[in-house]
């Protein structure tokens, strides 16, 4: 982890008369907090840019007669937070979506949630909001009520207007919000030829919860608890994420022991969901066997979840100030067990899968990202890494216990369905290893430090590698302890835009393996 | 070819026998479901499942329904992709208001007479998310419901119990 390079990007924006202030914020660190004027919002990410920095998430909080708005940039392990305000009467801002298209969508999502208009943005459409409240609507500023202002059903959302293709042949395929199988709900519409998807655009928000404002009010414990369902298939990294934020707000030490469960747990789901998914990927190219060898996996691996911390998700098992599980010695005999059993099957099972002629048709070439574009959106996780680009906040921001332990990190150029694959199967082992040495050396200590209330305005910034990428949640202490604003960032904002860009050129019917590969949360997304 | 047969000759059946926490249930309920369906469904019994606003989680234990162990087709239940084909909503929520709409819309594909079963914490009072401008809480909220599954989310082993209940209400609502 280096932050040289944010002196060199104060240096360079000095030469464009542009200042930026740095204040003080403990609860943010290690990331650093800056200030800067509204109107040099555009030159800051100009020049984030063009020093390669990685735009990690942004997020508004209403503040009264301003709404402050943050971008969090990342480089080199080392996150710096940019904010400044924009006065609610007055709310323009620059884009910075023209320098990082990644940006495109979560400014569209502070459009609609606080009403901020971003001034140079290429796509001023909706997003986040369908029929659910109105244009004038802002359900993230103070004054609006959690109820809402609508009475009666909400109709349908029919006027969004999709890119539209023209021309000889070509045919439009809408699909969803249902799906055909038992999966989240969202649109996807595709333009194609033939059997060929010439473009494909996502319209999300459909499982839109209202997660960021019902968490004003609640007390920690209850933010664990609704950090844990943002996204249930990530429900120990958000709720890490939260913890890690809210602790850091009221200046709370983790317990060693407890840092460990919850990096005992974290690679828990890890495991579960990539051998759940890699399952699902050979399911899409009917490879049966595969798919029910690793289902069996994944049951496996869920019960021993269940007996050892009493939930097959290990939901609700961190919580403000460490953990509400402890794993008796036998468990983790049994846990140590049971990855040894594991290794050499998957490592047979990968080999069958390799050596099947059918399988490596369908996945190898499939739904290639380019390493450029994973780039622009800043693509993280499997789906980074797949596409050559590494980033792990377990090994280039490592939290702890990770400070402690080597984080091997597998990466790939060929960015296909094949190498996302391939990407998760070296996790899972990778993770073995660091399981083992997690059980092992399994430290002694409580399990929970005592939650102290934070001073009112006290702030947080919680960093976790979940299974998908590297989670981002910001929180707010307002008086008495309660929470006055909860952003989590999960990764699948960075891949979904990858998912339209990867199936170009791909027929219609590798969809669905693309889409597997990929597994963004809706939910997650939608919030 | 060879290695795939290898795999599968020494891996066995896995369904039986379930030693562990509360599967030797499981057989139990499988064969009082069986018998049910064949009894009420003809010998098959076709659900759509309806993710009206979840957080994934209850999707996640459905999906494991289909894994080896539970395999829950050899008791003559399947999942279908379209509304018209199936007996059976099996609804997650809270149902985000995004999702009302597209909800109401499977409710009427669905042929009478038709069970609708309410899944998770959420989907039977809302769960964490309740009632807000956003969501409009409980699947009965939306739809009318005939039984609910409680569990958040609920075990694979819960739904199935849970689909067994419901269905021995369906008797009443036949014409
Ligand atoms: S009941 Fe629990 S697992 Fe199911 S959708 Fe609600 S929060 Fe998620």
């Amino acid at each position: 982890m280096s932050a040289a390079w944010i002196d060199t990007l104060l240096g360079r924006l000095a030469a464009r008369d542009v200042h930026l202030r740095e204040e003080p914020a403990p609860g943010l660190a290690p990331a650093r907090l800056f200030t800067a004027k509204t109107d040099d919002w555009g030159a800051l990410a100009h020049e984030t840019r063009n020093l390669e920095c990685r735009w990690v998430a942004g997020f508004g909080e209403d503040a009264g007669d301003y709404i402050l708005m943050n971008t969090v940039f990342e480089k080199d392990g080392a996150y710096l937070v940019a904010r400044t305000q924009v006065k609610r009467a007055m709310p323009f801002l620059p884009s910075h979506t023209p320098y990082y298209p990644g940006a495109d969508r979560p400014e569209r999502h502070i459009q609609d949630m606080l009403g901020v208009a971003f001034t140079n943005h290429p796509d001023p459409r909706r997003w986040t909001r369908h029929q659910a409240w109105r244009d004038a609507d802002c359900p993230l500023r103070k004054d609006f009520p959690v109820a809402g202002r609508m009475t009666g059903p909400t109709p349908p959302d029919d006027t969004y207007k999709f890119l539209y293709a023209q021309g000889a042949g070509v045919y439009e395929i809408p699909v969803g919000p249902i799906h055909a199988g038992t999966i989240e709900p969202g649109h996807f519409r595709f333009q194609a030829v033939g059997e060929t998807v010439l473009n494909l655009e996502e319209h999300l928000g459909y499982t839109h919860k209202g997660i960021e404002k019902i968490a004003e009010g609640r007390d920690a414990d209850g933010l664990a608890r609704l950090a844990s369902r943002v996204s249930g298939d990530s429900t120990v990294a958000h709720a890490w994420a939260a913890c890690m934020a809210m602790e850091r707000a009221a200046g709370i030490d983790v317990p060693a022991r407890a840092l460990y469960l919850r990096a005992i747990m974290s690679e828990r789901e890890r495991v579960a969901n990539h051998l759940g998914d890699i399952g699902m990927v050979l399911n899409d190219v009917a490879f049966t066997f595969g798919f029910y060898q690793f289902s069996r996996l994944r049951e496996d691996w869920q019960r021993l979840s269940r007996e050892a911390l009493g939930h097959r998700f290990m939901m609700d098992r961190v919580v403000p100030g460490g953990v509400a599980a402890n794993l008796t010695d036998q468990m983790a005999i049994a846990m140590q067990a049971q990855i040894a059993a594991m290794r050499p099957e998957i490592e047979n099972l990968m080999g069958i899968a390799d050596d099947t002629a059918s399988v490596e048709d369908r996945l190898v070439t499939t739904g290639y990202l380019a390493p450029e574009t994973a780039k622009a959106y800043g693509a993280l996780g499997y789906v980074g890494k797949a596409s050559g680009h590494g980033f792990d906040a377990r090994r280039n921001a490592p939290y702890a216990p990770y400070d402690q332990l080597h984080v091997e990190v597998p990466v790939y150029q060929y960015g296909d369905v094949a190498a996302r694959v391939k990407v998760r199967a070296q996790e899972v082992l990778i993770s073995f290893g660091l399981l083992d040495k997690l059980l092992t050396s399994l430290p002694d200590s409580p399990l929970r430090a005592n939650w102290k209330t934070p001073a009112a305005g006290a702030e947080g910034l919680g960093i976790v590698e979940s299974w998908r990428g590297e989670i981002v949640t910001y929180v707010r202490f307002g008086a008495d302890g309660k929470i006055a604003r909860f952003f989590p960032r999960d990764p699948s904002w960075t891949t979904w835009q990858g998912l339209e860009k990867c199936i170009r050129d791909n027929i219609v019917p590798d969809f669905p393996v693309c889409n597997k590969s990929i597994n963004g949360s809706y939910s997650g997304h939608d919030l | 070819m060879l290695r795939i047969l290898a795999k599968i000759q020494k891996i066995g059946i896995v369904t039986e026998p379930l030693p562990k926490i509360d599967e030797p249930v499981l057989q139990q309920v499988g064969e009082q479901l069986k018998a049910k369906v064949g009894e009420l469904f003809g010998g098959s019994l076709a659900i759509r499942q309806v993710d009206a606003g979840s957080c994934n989680g209850c999707e996640l234990e459905i999906n494991a329904l289909g894994n080896p162990y539970y395999g829950i087709e050899r008791f003559g239940v399947h999942f279908v992709a379209s509304p018209r084909h199936a007996d059976m909503l099996l609804v997650t929520g809270p149902v985000s208001r995004h999702m009302e709409a597209a909800l109401k819309r499977a409710y009427d594909a669905t042929p009478e007479p038709k069970l609708v079963i309410a899944v998770g914490e959420c989907g039977a009072c809302g769960g964490e998310f309740g009632v807000s401008y956003a969501s409009c809480g409980a699947v009965a909220n939306v739809v009318p419901v005939d039984g609910v599954i409680r569990g958040c989310p609920p075990t694979p082993l819960d739904l199935m119990r849970g689909i067994l209940e419901a269905i021995g209400k369906f008797q009443a609502k036949r014409p």
